[in-house]
């Protein structure tokens, strides 16, 4: 069960890097705290995940590197091969020079068909490489050009050429106060773009991954390196194999495939806390939660909190709405762990608050004429923000 | 990763270009330690074979031969191209990549633009072609010249429009002196409003600087310097007027601190894009934050530090420091006043050892103290280069598009209109072939089109900021259609639609049109139509 990960722009392939690390890092320098045959079993499940393997040994992420312009590729390539552990495939990136100008019109319209080719093949011969394709993994931002606009592009070929394949986005949400002057455009026009084509959307915001650096964690200088490994901690613990005692291999459960059985995309999906069960609920209503839980005294945790109708929506039965999958290997170092996967309100707060920027800006006019050089118009603008209109309305409906 | 072509023009554009490259040189050598032509210089210089003869030397890899500058010297003078030939920097500049002459414009920009312009047509284009030719992937092109003078003024802005025609994908980043009010050149008023209009028509971007600006920096400086205060010691390579380090050993010139200042900017500018960070801003996206609207693409710069003091350990209340000083009015390159006028967009560059967080707190603290326009309230772009410039542990670069250029403009325009209503001078323009009067009224034109759009942004600046209505959306139409009078319309509608995307922003803006309450046209052919009168209608509602 192989995952393909496309890394995008600069932040994609940051903290496309910090995961891998932190997947081969847990799976490999750390006995699980269980016995050796279940470790065995996990490690060669991750391994087969998201690692390729090759004569010398070295395992080669499952991962095509995608960049308008070649330093942050560079650096990742060299931060992999430098840890000795892993490495990137060598012609698994494609790179130009010029960049995408935090114009999301440019990565989607300009870059995107002119390098379609190249990079669905690369694509292609990773996926190839499979054994058992079980589908993507998207890692980009939404605040600049290249993950962005690209990024949706990309997406979209993918559902066209791999209709029967599962696409997960994981998008990165940017902080409140400006990283980039347009991120509320580009925020608008990935998000109902990539509504359209991919099967979820897992959200990190970068405020939120911020505040978890500084108050839980205490560090007094935050950089993106703290911030990308937060990410990476969260998004390993999800992906990591888990136990499935249904089928022969136990730990082949596909990750992808959870049952998001609800209507038709834009799942908001943010991964919370970890090390407790405590109450991280928002009271948001639901339509789908996930909890993953690993390592000591796994089967005796009580998870009955989360079958509380009063979490979620009238027209489903909590029996139908929570999951939860227990693995008894740990996670990194950690005794105990936890992580819920929500399908809730929660995304409704900071979506409308994206949407009502960058609809005040819109009004405004400004800075429209950088996308409109480059063919994305207005009414494209206006039918995003139709659509994300209808995303928040339905939510609000739960 | 991308090049950039300087394009110097003038006495004062050679002579800031001449530091700028020195400068250069000194934080290539400070970083590249192993002497590797990489990509980094690259962005900037050309690595050159001098054994081989013509044009086949350039060498893309491996270790440094000789390094070449891109860039194109024009002078219609010769003295301060010729100095700098003299120079410890005549290995830098390639022979093919001048322009002379020995008239010079007579401080007279007609002369520079319309004669020059068009005796140096054909040979400009060829050395600007030959630079591009030699670059990968061209990206840029810098000029740097005044806007008081003739040349600098009159052929530095005629290229303005050849650079567009020729390069429409290049961006075309200038850097303009200004002249201060007791600027000796009693012309100056002419000559830089008649370039006010080409900088206002071709130009991408625009950093506007004053002398006067730069001479108070200095003077700062040297009171710190000479203070003589207990146990303060300024290091000398991380004055930002020195070229200590450099090839160029000493002060030759009162203008040198000051170029050194404006070469400072340029480098920092474009750290982004040639070292690595973990958050970097390339050139393209300069224009694409902080330019809202085509014309209005002025920016305010402040640099900081000015000095480091040999301090080795520093808290991070002096980081928080370099902040407030970028928009304190000593740290800024051109008079204005940001803080009680209204900002548009503010780009944040830093380099060195800076992380998100202290980014993130500063922005917090400063945001307060200043007004931005109500449709870009959390309107900042920000970098994070890994480098910091020779001599600092870190900088910051402020890049501020805000209405406090307009008091510039309009002094300008004061001192144009007190000589033009006198007819001063204006003999020596309207001789020149291709020279009327309208040259000068069109010129004055655009320039106060520009000021009243500053005047309107500014009008707005102390109401309320009101969130806009927003598309309302009942949750049924997702809904299939029902049959009733109005929504069967809308069924046809939909089928009428070119395409998916449009078909749902047309049913929307129907359905809002019959709740606004309007009356709905019965012939149905006429819907292609209807929806484009109500697209229109809408913006009107909206606006």
């Amino acid at each position: 069960m192989s995952i393909v990960t496309v890394q995008l722009g600069q932040c994609g392939n940051q903290i496309g890097f910090e995961v891998f690390d932190a997947l081969l890092r847990d799976s490999h320098s750390f006995q699980g705290l269980c016995s050796k045959r279940e470790n065995e079993a996990y490690q060669t499940s991750c391994k087969e995940r998201f690692f390729s393997e090759e004569e010398s040994g070295v395992p080669i992420a499952r991962a095509v590197l995608v960049d308008m312009e070649p330093k942050v590729i560079n650096q990742t390539l060299s931060k992999a091969a430098q840890s000795g552990r892993w490495k990137y495939g060598q012609h698994a990136c494609f790179c130009q020079k010029q960049g995408s100008g935090n114009n999301w019109a440019y990565g989607y319209s300009v870059h995107g068909p002119r390098h379609e080719e190249s990079i669905m093949n690369l694509i292609q011969k990773e996926v190839e490489k499979c054994d058992s394709f079980s589908g993507f993994f998207i890692i980009m931002s939404m605040a600049g050009g290249t993950g962005s606009g690209l990024g949706a592009f990309v997406t979209q070929n993918l559902q066209d050429q791999y209709p029967n394949s599962l696409k997960m986005n994981q998008i990165i949400w940017p902080y409140g106060t400006g990283e980039v002057i347009v991120q509320n455009y580009n925020s608008v026009l990935t998000l109902s773009h990539l509504y359209r084509s991919s099967d979820a959307l897992l959200v990190h915001e970068n405020d939120a991954v911020h505040k978890i650096c500084a108050k839980l964690m205490n560090i007094k200088q935050i950089s993106f390196s703290d911030i990308n490994q937060v990410l990476a901690h969260q998004l390993g613990s999800v992906f990591q194999p888990t136990y499935s005692a249904e089928s022969s291999f136990h730990y082949r459960r596909n990750p992808l495939g959870i049952d998001w059985q609800v209507r038709p995309p834009l799942s908001g999906l943010p991964p919370l806390g970890k090390m407790s069960l405590s109450k991280d609920l928002h009271f948001n209503t639901s339509i789908a939660n996930l909890v993953i839980l690993r390592g000591k005294d796994v089967q005796s945790a009580d998870v009955e909190g989360f079958k509380d109708p009063a979490l979620y929506t009238s027209w489903l039965e909590p029996v139908h709405a929570f999951n939860v999958w227990k693995t008894q290997r740990a996670f990194s170092k950690y005794e105990k762990s936890a992580v819920l996967v929500s399908n809730s309100q929660f995304l409704v707060k900071p979506l409308d608050m994206i949407v009502k920027k960058a609809w005040n800006m819109f009004a405004s006019k400004a800075y429209i004429h950088q996308y409109t050089k480059c063919g994305i118009e207005e009414e494209d603008f206006l039918d995003s923000f139709t659509l994300l209109e209808q995303v928040i309305a339905s939510y609000c409906n739960l | 990763m991308t090049q950039s072509v300087v394009v110097q023009v003038g006495q004062c554009g050679n002579q800031i270009g001449c530091c700028f490259w020195d400068l250069a040189l000194r934080e290539h050598a400070a970083v590249n330690q192993k002497g590797i032509y990489d990509e980094a210089i690259s962005s900037f210089f050309r690595n050159v074979d001098t054994r081989v003869v013509g044009d086949g030397g350039s060498i893309s890899k491996g270790k440094i031969c000789s390094l070449k500058a891109r860039a194109v010297l024009i002078d219609m003078e010769e003295g301060v191209v010729n100095e700098i030939l003299q120079g410890p920097l005549r290995d830098v500049f390639d022979m093919n990549q001048l322009i002379t002459d020995i008239s010079g414009s007579g401080n007279n920009w007609a002369v520079g633009h319309k004669v020059f312009g068009s005796l140096y047509q054909d040979q400009l284009l060829e050395k600007l072609r030959k630079s591009a030719e030699h670059c990968d992937c061209l990206q840029c092109f810098f000029i740097i010249h005044s806007m008081g003078g003739g040349t600098g003024s009159g052929l530095g802005t005629f290229l303005l429009k050849m650079l567009e025609d020729e390069f429409p994908e290049v961006y075309r980043f200038v850097t303009s002196i200004y002249p201060s009010c007791e600027d000796d050149v009693i012309t100056s008023p002419y000559n830089s409003i008649l370039a006010m209009k080409e900088l206002n028509e071709h130009a991408d971007c625009v950093l506007p600087i004053d002398n006067q600006s730069l001479f108070d920096i200095i003077s700062k400086i040297d009171l710190m310097v000479n203070s003589g205060k207990l146990g303060t010691t300024v290091k000398p390579k991380s004055l930002v007027t020195s070229s200590s380090g450099a090839l160029k050993k000493c002060h030759k010139k009162p203008f040198d601190a000051m170029n050194n200042i404006v070469a400072n900017l340029l480098l920092n500018l474009t750290s982004s894009a040639r070292f690595e960070g973990s958050l970097n801003m390339d050139l393209n996206e300069i224009s694409m934050n902080l330019v809202p609207f085509p014309q209005l693409h002025y920016l305010v710069s402040s640099l900081t530090p000015l000095y480091t003091l040999a301090d080795v350990n520093i808290p991070p209340r002096r980081l928080d420091q370099m902040f407030s000083d970028a928009f304190s009015k000593d740290h800024q390159l051109l008079q204005a006043d940001p803080k009680h006028s209204l900002y548009l967009a503010c780009a944040l560059m830093v380099r060195g050892n800076v992380q998100i967080s202290d980014l993130r707190r500063n922005i917090e603290r400063l945001k307060p103290s200043l007004q931005f326009v109500s449709w870009n309230q959390e309107g900042w772009k920000t970098s994070l280069c890994s480098i910091p410039p020779v001599g600092h542990s870190h900088s910051l670069l402020a890049l501020a598009n805000n209405t406090c250029v307009k008091p510039t403009f309009m002094e300008l325009k004061e001192r144009f209109m007190r000589l033009y209503k006198k007819k001063a001078h204006l003999h020596h323009y309207l001789q020149v072939e291709g020279m009327e009067e309208s040259c000068f009224t069109e010129a004055v034109s655009s320039l106060s089109a520009l000021i009243q759009e500053y005047n309107q942004l500014d009008a707005t600046k102390n109401v309320p900021v009101q969130d806009l209505p927003r598309l309302s959306i009942a949750v049924s139409l997702t809904l299939p259609c029902q049959c009733s009078g109005v929504i069967s319309a809308h069924c046809n509608l939909h089928c009428l639609g070119s395409s998916d995307s449009s078909a749902s922003a047309s049913q929307l803006l129907f359905s809002l049109v019959t709740l606004l309450d309007i009356p709905i046209p019965h012939v149905l052919e006429q819907a292609v139509h209807f929806v484009a009168c109500t697209r229109h209608f809408f913006f009107q509602v909206f606006q």
